[in-house]
């Protein structure tokens, strides 16, 4: 069923709100990675409104679905859109890579929060989210199994080991999101080592794979009740997206990959994202 | 395996030894017998192999209950990554390779995927050590002790003989989260009576003596027996302690023999650098400093070879231990 006026309008300001908080969050940390939560926005914020099982109630039930970040430096906007949900406190953002902070540099497995897993070292991700695929068959659960990805950590060889073992066992359940936008941190993943048609190699390994506008929430919305209609395979959602989406000195520009803008770029980012006035002020406070 | 056993150390600390000719069987096969016990008993208990069920003993396992036992193939990465995902949704899972590949090409899954969430991922490693034999250094693993021990979390045992190792997993699928077993290819010398009861981050004792402490593990624990009846002798009385848990160590039984002995010497299948050397000269130099020997690799690795002339060549069988306890006693001043 596609989304209503309503969903979108929900969706649209999730990801809005995903920026805001990523800008934010990094510009207070002084570190971390703005680039990647930008880009993904729109996939994730459809995927976190609309599709994973996910609330402060079920947070602990064991047959609720799961979410495993692989890409895990792009944690910003996964805790904007916990504490969009209601899981985390929204005065914690600001505390993201500060110490005692819940909110890690990278995701740590935190029931409390909804943190499903820990992560952040590339490659490790979707053998993981597998196992826990894996699992929740075995145990009769409904759960449905999200991983994001990306078309960096896909030059990982661990990435194809998973692929290689989802479609083995039939992995219908899981359902892999590949943040596809061509950079990585020494550049042009074009340039630094290509990994080229990712759906083509999906395909090939046995997955249901789609192309799909990262940045077009009915397509990405599609995409992923198209995933859970699956029975046989896993599928792998190639969300193709622009780093950095939505602040334009961002845009597709390697050195925001992991670099967090300084209170000017900030203030100049945030009003980009349509923050102004008394809002914008108070932010930069 | 059960005989009529005997006992040497006094009642209290009662370990009970095997009778003196004994019979040998691999630990991989003691491994192999408690994972079927686990799967009638245990029923979150998964078992994860890659491609290689056969010598590590989990496929009876699959036979038996082939919806809980994965093969992976050949990716110990994945195979790990599989098994932290298993195990994060409540799943006790066995993960089991030969020990170069499953510590050595999965170290980094083992650290972020399974140690730092602290998981009931239970590694049991098959192959480890010289006693691999004729397939050489590639496949003779004498570094995994000191990768594991050294991660937060882990628990790393090193049974001595079957009985031990076929208790050692059954302990295993209780003990809270991460844990590594280390387990032989080669057959060898059974040192327990099946009335043995293995206790989880205790040494025991198999033999008493004030001269010096011999520390042992794993398949030298036979040979570090064998020494000190030699030394015995000679005049020498030697203790003889069974270190199969390194980490978390025995530390009081580590002091108790510094304070009692006043010489330790350790003795074990891997490198010196970061085995259960290094661990029991930690635990002496924190409590009461005495003169220590090391049995094990000097910073070499192996070769191709009979498993028993392996460990003659590089002074970890009975003589090697016997002589090494001899220069230790010397630089005692004995």
């Amino acid at each position: 069923m596609a989304l209503n006026d309503q969903q979108r309008d929900r969706i649209r300001a999730a990801a809005r709100q995903t920026r805001i908080d990523a800008i934010r969050m990094t510009n207070a940390a002084n570190s971390g990675h703005p680039g990647g939560p930008l880009g993904m926005a729109d996939f994730m914020a459809t995927l976190f409104l609309e599709h994973l099982n996910l609330t402060p109630e079920n947070r602990k039930a064991p047959d609720r679905d799961r979410f495993v970040l692989g890409n895990g430096h792009t944690c910003a906007g996964y805790y904007s859109l916990l504490a969009q949900k209601g899981l985390v406190d929204e005065d914690e953002l600001l505390r993201f890579r500060k110490l005692g902070s819940p909110l890690q540099g990278h995701p740590h497995r935190n029931h409390d929060i909804g943190i499903d897993f820990s992560t952040g070292s590339l490659g490790n991700s979707l053998s993981v989210a597998l196992g826990m695929a894996i699992a929740a068959r075995m145990n009769g659960w409904p759960a449905r199994v999200y991983s994001a990805s990306s078309d960096g950590e896909s030059q990982e060889g661990q990435i194809w080991e998973a692929a290689t073992a989802a479609a083995h066992y039939g992995a219908a359940n899981l359902t892999v999101l590949v943040d596809f936008n061509n950079i990585q941190i020494d550049g042009h993943m074009r340039d630094v080592m290509d990994v080229r048609d990712l759906r083509v190699k999906y395909e090939a390994f046995g997955w249901h794979a789609v192309d799909v506008d990262g940045h077009d929430i009915d397509a990405i919305d599609a995409a992923l009740v198209a995933a859970r209609e699956e029975t046989e395979r896993p599928s792998a959602l190639i969300c193709h997206t622009v780093l950095g989406k939505g602040v334009s000195f961002m845009e597709d520009q390697p050195g925001w990959h992991g670099v967090a803008p300084n209170d000017d770029q900030a203030r100049e980012a945030l009003t980009e994202l349509g923050v102004e006035g008394g809002e914008l002020e108070a932010m930069l406070a | 395996m059960a005989r009529a056993p005997h006992m040497i150390a006094p009642p209290d600390q009662a370990p009970l030894l095997a009778s003196a000719s004994p019979q040998k069987v691999a630990t991989r096969n003691a491994y192999g017998e408690a994972l079927l016990e686990l799967g009638q008993s245990h029923p979150d208990v998964v078992v994860l192999d890659a491609d290689l069920s056969g010598s590590t003993k989990t496929k009876a396992f699959g036979k038996a209950h082939p919806d809980r036992f994965f093969n992976i193939g050949v990716a110990e990465a994945n195979m790990i990554g599989i098994a932290a995902g298993l195990a994060s949704q409540g799943k006790v899972a066995f993960a089991s390779s030969f020990a170069m590949f499953a510590t050595g090409k999965a170290f980094e899954q083992i650290r972020q995927s399974v140690c730092v969430p602290d998981l009931n991922v239970k590694i049991c490693a098959t192959h480890a050590g010289l006693t691999v034999g004729e397939d050489g250094k590639s496949h003779q693993m004498l570094e995994d002790v000191s990768i594991m021990r050294v991660l937060p979390n882990m628990k790393v045992i090193v049974p001595a003989d079957a009985v031990e190792a076929r208790k050692a997993v059954l302990a295993a699928a209780d003990i809270p989260g991460p844990v590594y077993v280390r387990l032989s290819r080669a057959a060898t010398p059974v040192v327990f009576a099946d009335e043995y009861e293995f206790r989880f981050g205790k040494a025991s004792l198999l033999r008493d003596g004030r001269d010096l402490a011999i520390i042992a593990t794993g398949v030298t624990v036979a040979a570090a027996l064998g020494a000190a009846e030699a030394l015995e002798s000679e005049g020498i009385h030697a203790r003889v302690l069974n270190m199969s848990t390194i980490d978390p160590l025995d530390a009081g039984a580590v002091e108790a023999a510094a304070r009692e002995c006043g010489a330790i010497l350790t003795a074990e299948e891997h490198q010196e650098n970061g085995g259960l050397g290094d661990a029991v000269a930690q635990a002496v130099v924190r409590s009461f400093p005495v003169p220590m020997e090391m049995c094990g690799m000097h910073g070499a690795f192996g070769q191709s070879g009979k498993g028993d002339e392996l460990l003659a060549h590089y002074g970890l069988d009975a003589a090697g231990i016997a002589a090494t306890a001899r220069t230790l006693m010397q630089r005692k001043g004995a």
